[in-house]
């Protein structure tokens, strides 16, 4: 169990303690107000390297993690894909070591390999690792934003701050997670972020698309969608792959829609009250519908905007590490 | 050079005696309490050692031809020497796959240059495809007594059943590899809590246990002999033992990691610890060291797989799957028998005389160009024996082994039970532990 990420490299949610969260949250909390000045700089990783590296198509994760690099003004190597040794058959393992041999001090990695996070980390030890997404295993700052922009806006709500609301705020709150479980990478964080904060979680999935031994989760199966949109404080919805909709996973993405899509006529049944959230990016019209996205309830946007704070606590904790301030 | 073999455990089919066993010219000369060897014979002290008949592998990926940079024919014999193994089958696939009379003969004939009878597993279907029959009469005419595609089972049940009906009036053996790839493919560890924890595709154990089901009803069908190979799972093991207790010709065997290594060693996502069938739970487990107890495994063997570390060391779910057996199986073997509990004559049924019987290298039928093994320690038999020390502890380094590759799950873990001497073939192979 890690109990601080500070010095630490950040790979999963599953061994973070809840003080270790609220930390990465209430840091995240002094670099919104960063992000408002007109100069959004702060000197805090100054002559720090921060490689980007992304295996894997991703724009608003590598966007958000190099734009929270740039404001803590560290200098950040980015390997491209399409351009590196990596098509011409360089192994992760030679390809890190390049990137160490140019010294580094942390590594935002995001590769469609479950655990190549772990992994890299045990080729460069000296070197922080970011998870950024390792295949259909996490991606631990998806999870600490989303609990952070719904700690944020359901602060609001009740006219005070997400520091002084604190972890209290997350205790009972219900959580809904709808969707493509399974292979869901931010399911997992969101699971692990929310149970450990104290939220109780809901799944509700056509039944191939939960995961195996799920009865061995820190979550509650539901089979009744339309109830649990009920019940839910929060609904977490997850985008469905085209291809598990092709008759491999379920029959189509309209039957998905059918059974488990945000349509307009069931959100017209939920509370006023209730927060839709979504990763990202959406299919509009399969998993959720456009009128529900642009609906006050929905706080998509606020995840994006938070991606960029939650990035630089995350980045300012793991590399300027521990005995600094 | 003529051996002595002095004051050792000498564990015989069901009985076992402190004394000497005399080596002269590849046979056993002599076996009593105390043996008047003649000068000039080398001496190999075997006290608080048990001497038994020399190990048999019924599953060696030996990677040659084709792969080489992982194993080779040679290579491999010398991790089989001091791993205590006097014989080896070598699975079929290989690039080119061993179908042919001419692959195989090119396996025998390299073989034959190394100290251990290197004997192979033919395919049952050209190139492995699955459907259409390997010339099994052909390659049994060169002494292959096992057939497999292993790797991967025969998918097709015609395509079994049409194999069982063509190997039975052969005499020769089909060994299945017991996985349904609609529901394995794709997956990369046993299927369960941590797989789903860890983002990985499983490999249920429904994929093996319902090819298990199925195969068992084709040899009632037909009346054929299977051999079961590598089952990792409580029910897999029930199920062919059940079905021997009924009568039908089945056998089946263990690998070492799955009666010591469950699922969770795929936490930390290092590949050493893929392969297939996967590591299963620890129930699975304990049922597999259960059944090793009480004397229903008819054999434990390695599926010794090597994999050139720039092939296996990649992102868990890109890796091949396969590990290393061959140096550290008779200790995984002797710890899951109890360690000082382990009864020495059940330690060398499932080693030696179990697997010898399946391959039929016994002395009543041993192919041609190949000696005796699983026999009992007496005057006459094939001198291929090993002296087991149990009282040695070792620990294993994956740097130090004699096969070309690394993958071992087990590096760094401190094992009970060495093997000290090997004797294949009448030569002393391996001494002090160390390759002579």
């Amino acid at each position: 169990m890690i109990t601080s990420i500070r010095g630490q490299s950040l790979l999963s949610l599953d061994e973070l303690s809840r003080d270790a969260m609220l930390e990465v949250l209430d840091t995240a909390e002094s670099f919104v107000e960063v992000n408002r000045r007109t100069i959004k700089k702060v000197p805090a990783l100054k002559g720090r390297v921060v490689a980007s590296l992304f295996f894997e198509e991703s724009t608003r994760t590598r966007l958000s993690f190099e734009t929270a690099a740039k404001r803590l003004s560290a200098d950040v190597l980015s390997l491209a894909v399409a351009s590196s040794s990596v098509k011409k058959g360089e192994s992760l393992r030679d390809t890190i070591a390049t990137i160490d041999a140019l010294g580094i001090d942390a590594v935002v990695l995001r590769h469609r390999s479950s655990g190549a996070a772990l992994q890299v980390s045990r080729y460069v030890p000296h070197v922080r690792v970011i998870n950024a997404g390792d295949g259909q295993h996490q991606h631990p700052t998806q999870g600490l934003l989303d609990a952070f922009t719904i700690r944020q806006v359901l602060s609001e709500r009740r006219g005070t701050t997400g520091l002084e609301s604190g972890g209290e705020l997350f205790v009972g709150l219900r959580i809904l997670i709808v969707g493509d479980i399974r292979h869901s990478r931010v399911a997992r964080s969101d699971i692990a972020a929310y149970s450990t904060l104290g939220a109780e979680v809901r799944v509700c999935a056509p039944g191939t698309l939960l995961p195996d031994d799920v009865d061995r989760w820190p979550v509650t199966v539901a089979d009744d969608f339309e109830a649990s949109l009920e019940w839910a404080d929060v609904v977490g919805l997850l985008r469905l792959q085209a291809e598990r909709g092709s008759g491999a996973y379920v029959p189509s993405l309209d039957e998905f829609t059918f059974t488990h899509g945000l349509t307009v006529e069931r959100f017209a049944s939920i509370r006023p009250e209730t927060l839709i959230m979504h990763p990202g990016p959406m299919n509009r019209g399969v998993e959720v519908d456009s009128r529900v996205v642009d609906s006050s309830s929905a706080i998509v946007e606020q995840q994006v905007a938070n991606g960029v704070p939650i990035r630089m606590a995350v980045l300012y904790l793991s590399v300027a590490g521990s005995g600094e301030s | 050079m003529d051996i002595v073999l002095r004051q050792g455990l000498i564990v015989g089919p069901t009985s076992s005696s402190i004394g000497d066993v005399l080596v002269v010219g590849g046979t056993i000369a002599e076996v009593g309490p105390s043996v008047d060897a003649p000068s000039g014979v080398h001496e190999v002290d075997a006290r608080d050692c048990w001497i038994g008949p020399g190990f048999v592998d019924l599953h060696t990926h030996l990677r040659e031809p084709g792969r080489e940079a992982a194993e080779t024919i040679e290579s491999g014999a010398r991790a089989g020497a001091l791993g205590g193994y006097c014989a080896l089958v070598a699975m079929p696939n290989t690039e080119p796959c061993l179908d042919n009379v001419a692959t195989v003969s090119y396996v025998l004939a390299r073989g034959a240059t190394t100290p251990l009878d290197i004997c192979v597993a033919g395919a049952i279907t050209q190139g492995r495809r699955g459907d259409a029959l390997a010339p099994m009469a052909e390659m049994a005419a060169l002494g292959v007594r096992l057939f497999s595609d292993d790797g991967i089972g025969v998918q097709d049940p015609a395509v079994m059943r049409r194999a069982l009906l063509y190997a039975n009036p052969l005499g020769v053996r089909l060994a299945q590899h017991c996985e349904d790839e609609q529901l394995a493919g794709g997956g990369t560890m046993n299927e369960g809590e941590v797989s789903g924890r860890l983002g990985l595709a499983g490999r249920p154990a429904l994929a093996e246990e319902l090819m298990v089901m199925r195969d068992i009803e084709l040899v009632r069908a037909t009346g054929a002999a299977m051999h079961f190979l590598h089952l990792s799972t409580a029910r897999s093991v029930a199920m062919v033992v059940a079905a021997r207790a009924e009568g039908l010709r089945v056998t089946f065997e263990v690998a070492p990691h799955h009666f010591t290594l469950d699922e969770r060693s795929c936490e930390g996502y290092d590949p050493a610890f893929k392969v297939h069938p996967p590591l299963r739970t620890g129930e699975d487990v304990a049922a597999l060291v259960a059944a090793l107890r009480r004397g229903d495994v008819d054999a434990v063997a390695t599926d010794h797989a090597p994999h050139a570390p720039e092939l296996k060391d990649l992102p868990f779910d890109e890796a091949p799957a396969g590990m290393l057996g061959l140096e550290h199986a008779a200790s995984l073997t002797y710890e899951a028998l109890g360690g000082a509990q382990c009864d020495p004559t059940l330690f060398f049924q499932v080693l030696s005389r179990g697997p010898a019987a399946i391959a039929q290298l016994r002395r009543h039928d041993a192919p041609l160009r190949h000696s005796a093994h699983g026999g009992s320690i007496l005057a006459g038999e094939d001198a291929n024996l090993v002296i087991f020390s149990p009282g040695t502890r070792w620990t294993v380094d994956r740097t130090a082994l004699a096969s070309r590759s690394m993958n071992t799950p087990y590096d760094g873990r401190a094992l009970a039970g060495r093997v000290r001497a090997t004797i294949a073939k009448g030569r002393l192979v391996v001494d002090q532990g160390v390759l002579t």
